[in-house]
C-alpha cells in the first residue's frame, strides 16, 4: 500500500519550501477545485480555467495565512466558491441569464465532493494497480479494451479486477471509519 | 463517512475527473512564476524605461525581458502597475 500523507503534513511541507510539496499539493486538490467549478457552478471551460488558476495562485500566496493546516480543503472550497461566484456575477453583467446556482445545491455538490475526496484518499492508500484501473475506468471513462491495452492486461479480466479493487477501497474506507470511531 | 457500497464508490469516483493536464502544470509552475514576478517587479522599480514598456504593452515587455508572460505574471503585474 502507498504511504499516505495527511493534508496537514503536505501543507507543512509547502510552507517549509519543499520543492516537491507544491506539485503534490496541486496534484491532490486539482480534481477537487476543477469539480467545484464544473459541477458546483457549471462554469464554461474557459471560465473554469481562469478560476482554477486564480484559486491556486491565491492558495500559493496565502498558504501561510491558513490558521489550521488540517483545514486546507474547506479553505480551498471556500476560496473556489467565492471566485466562482465573482466570475458568475461578472458574466451576469454582460449576460443576465448567467444566474448564480442555488446555495443549497452548491452545498449538496460540495458535500458529495467531500465524500468523493475521502474515497479518492482511500484509493490512494490502496495504491496501484487498483488506483490506475479504477481511475481509468471511472474518472477517465476509458473502455475495458483501452485499459487492457494501456496496462497490458487481458481486457476480459478488467471487470473482475475492477470489482476486486472496489472491494479493497470499500475495506479501506471501512477500516478508516472504524479507526475514527470512538471506542 | 462509512458504509459505501461498490456502486456508490464508483459513482463518487466519477465526480472527480482529472483537471486538464495543462491547467495542472501551470498551477505547479507558480513558484517559478512567483520568482520571475519578483525579479520583474524589482526591475520595474529601478528602471523607468522598463516601466514605460510594461505600461505600453505588458505581455510584450515581459516576453522581451526573457520571461513567459503567464496569466499569473500578467495579472499580478497589471494589478501592481494600476496601484502605482
Amino acid at each position: 500500500m502507498a504511504v499516505e500523507q495527511t493534508d496537514a503534513q503536505l501543507v507543512s511541507r509547502c510552507r517549509a519550501g519543499d520543492p516537491d510539496a507544491w506539485n503534490e499539493f496541486v496534484e491532490r486538490f486539482s480534481r477537487y477545485v476543477y469539480a467545484i467549478c464544473g459541477r458546483g457552478f457549471r462554469l464554461s471551460q474557459q471560465d473554469a480555467e481562469d478560476v482554477f488558476q486564480e484559486v491556486f495562485a491565491r492558495a500559493f500566496e496565502r498558504l501561510s495565512e491558513l490558521r489550521s493546516d488540517d483545514a486546507v480543503r474547506p479553505w480551498l472550497a471556500q476560496l473556489t466558491r467565492r471566485l466562482c461566484i465573482d466570475r458568475l456575477r461578472l458574466l451576469a453583467r454582460d449576460t443576465p441569464s448567467d444566474a448564480e446556482p442555488d446555495e443549497r445545491e452548491v452545498d449538496d455538490v460540495l458535500a458529495q465532493l467531500d465524500d468523493a475526496m475521502a474515497v479518492r484518499a482511500a484509493l490512494d492508500k490502496v495504491g496501484d494497480p487498483c488506483r490506475e484501473i479504477l481511475d481509468r475506468f471511472f474518472c477517465r471513462d476509458e473502455s475495458y479494451r483501452t485499459i487492457g491495452d494501456m496496462l497490458e492486461i487481458p481486457a476480459g479480466t478488467i471487470a473482475s479486477r475492477i470489482s476486486r479493487c472496489l472491494d479493497k477501497v470499500r475495506s479501506e474506507l471501512d477500516g478508516r471509519s472504524r479507526a475514527s470511531r470512538p471506542s | 463517512m462509512n458504509g459505501f457500497d461498490e456502486e456508490q464508490i464508483g459513482r463518487l469516483l466519477r465526480l472527480l475527473p482529472p483537471a486538464p493536464t495543462g491547467w495542472v502544470r501551470a498551477a505547479q509552475e507558480l513558484p517559478a512564476a512567483r520568482a520571475a514576478l519578483d525579479e520583474l517587479v524589482a526591475r520595474a522599480e529601478q528602471d523607468a524605461a522598463f516601466r514605460l514598456q510594461l505600461r505600453a504593452d505588458l505581455e510584450r515587455a515581459v516576453a522581451a525581458a526573457g520571461y513567459e508572460p503567464s496569466p499569473f505574471i500578467v495579472s499580478r503585474l497589471r494589478r501592481l502597475l494600476e496601484a502605482v
